[in-house]
């Protein structure tokens, strides 16, 4: 099987990993790097568990192939929290409104969430909306994760 | 699954190189949402992949004489951009509802429309802004109107040995107005049971039509253009009733072979194509004179 060796920044730390070159982003993530956060659904992009943020775009790191990582920034679930284990305010207000259920979506949906809130620290509902239209929760039914990123939007935490 | 090489060029003669000594031995990739699928639904891949990930220089949207989208342009750039929201609207309602945004980050406008999908969200604005692909291969460039692009489900004219380097719309938009419908179950991450894009040309008084385009996806194996519907309007005066007849000719056999497929039946398809074509030419319209 032919290896690739990529160098990457991971989490704010430069990384360097030799994997199948036939591996995803997802796949290099969970079983090189053994962070396990972001998750398989489906493994063709339509559900959003995997999504991690990648030069600050969020993607479905389940489509991405993992030569293309060489140079990039990547940021998981892992990396949000602060140095002391503080929770990331999104992390905060995702437990206080309820906004997990089984937890399968939750990383992906923090994500993307947070792709949004960096570029954009006061969004619209609409753009809530939108900005999580790629990650499926099969348990919440959506209204306390949405209501979740607005708290922070709105800096209320 | 199946063993590949990666190949990363940063420049389009790199590109064109590589595909040329690889021949039917490669397959390019762009943002991969098509191609990693295919690959994991089928666990088959080509001996080489190309990507054209790292040809930034093909990465733009620009107006002089013109306008010139890159094929690497991502679905999320086109969303993003006012110039394409503002005089070509039919192409930012089409790129800003692709997927979902993840996927509207990697996905490009060349993979769709080399992807020749029939339900391809782009394809039909872009054969509405009357749109010409410009392919680069080992023999230089040359020019194909998009209405001669595709040749079937999944096929096109492009020849394997060629990069599609970008789409250019002609200029003289001043007085044209577009719009595309997307019809849907859900409001996201869903492809369309039927697209239909529409682009009017009016008169300086907004009354009269000069010209007409009108475009279905899904209405038959490749993209298509409705031309007697569209020769039906030219130089009518606007009114509801002929926008109607319009809907009418678009729906039938005249126009389409619109199919009952697993997601949607003929009949309905049919109906939407007969109320939506009206709604659109009537949005396009509206946007004209808003311009
Ligand atoms: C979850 C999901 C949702 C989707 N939703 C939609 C949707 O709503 N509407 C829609 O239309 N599509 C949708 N798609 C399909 C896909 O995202 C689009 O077709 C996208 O534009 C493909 O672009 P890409 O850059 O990812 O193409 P790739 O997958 O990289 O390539 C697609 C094809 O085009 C060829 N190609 C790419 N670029 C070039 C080039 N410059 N020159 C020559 N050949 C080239 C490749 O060889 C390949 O055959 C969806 C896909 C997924 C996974
Ligand atoms: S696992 Fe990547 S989108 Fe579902
Ligand atoms: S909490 Fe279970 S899928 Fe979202």
């Amino acid at each position: 099987m032919k290896k690739v060796s990529v160098c990457f920044t991971l989490n704010g730390d430069s990384v360097t990993a030799e994997v199948p070159v036939t591996w995803s982003l997802l796949k290099t993530l969970r079983e090189y790097f053994e962070l396990t956060g972001a998750k398989e659904g489906c493994g063709v992009g339509e559900c959003g568990c995997c999504t991690v943020i990648v030069d600050g775009d969020a993607v479905n790191s389940c489509l991405y192939p993992i030569p293309e990582i060489e140079g990039r920034s990547v940021v998981t679930v892992e990396g949000i929290a602060g140095k002391e284990g503080t929770l990331h305010p999104l992390q905060k207000a995702f437990l206080e409104n309820n906004a997990v259920q089984c937890g399968f979506c939750t990383s992906g949906m923090i994500m993307s969430a947070k792709a949004l809130l960096d570029k954009n620290p006061d969004p619209a509902e609409e753009d809530i909306r939108t900005s999580l239209s790629g990650n499926f929760c099969r348990c919440t039914g959506y209204v306390q994760i949405i209501e979740a990123v607005r708290r922070v939007a709105k800096g209320n935490t | 699954m199946q063993d590949f090489e990666y190949l990363m060029p940063t420049n389009l003669d790199q590109a064109i190189g590589l595909l040329k000594k690889y021949e039917n031995k490669a397959a390019l990739i762009a943002g991969g949402t098509d191609v990693m699928v295919k690959i994991g639904k089928t666990r088959k891949a080509p001996d080489v992949l190309i990507s054209l990930r790292r040809l930034s220089a093909l990465r733009y949207i620009k107006k002089n004489g013109g306008y010139h989208i890159g094929a690497l342009t991502t679905h999320r750039m086109l969303e993003q951009s006012t110039l394409v929201q503002s005089e070509l609207s039919a192409l930012h309602d089409a790129a800003s509802q692709v997927g979902s945004v993840q996927i509207r980050n990697v996905g490009t406008l060349g993979g769709n429309i080399c992807n020749a999908a029939p339900s391809a969200d782009t394809a039909g604005p872009l054969l509405v802004l009357d749109a010409t692909a410009v392919l680069e291969g080992p023999l230089g460039r040359r020019r194909v109107p998009l209405k001669e692009f595709f040749t079937g489900t999944y096929r096109t004219v492009r020849k394997p040995d060629e990069v599609l380097v970008e789409m250019e719309i002609p200029e003289d938009l001043g007085r044209y107005g577009s719009a595309y419908w997307k019809h849907t179950r859900r409001k996201a991450m869903e492809l369309p049971l039927i697209g239909i894009a529409v682009a009017l040309k009016l008169s300086q008084d907004n009354s009269q039509i000069l010209d007409s385009r009108i475009a279905l996806t899904v209405a038959a194996p490749t993209p298509i253009r409705a031309y007697p519907a569209e020769d039906f309007l030219k130089g009518k005066v606007i009114a509801d009733d002929v926008l109607k007849e319009a809907g009418r000719i678009a729906s039938s056999a005249d126009c389409c072979t619109i199919r009952t497929s697993l997601r949607c039946e003929a009949w309905y398809r049919e109906e939407i194509v007969r109320v939506f074509v009206p709604r659109m030419a009537k949005l396009a319209a509206e946007r004209v004179k808003n311009r």
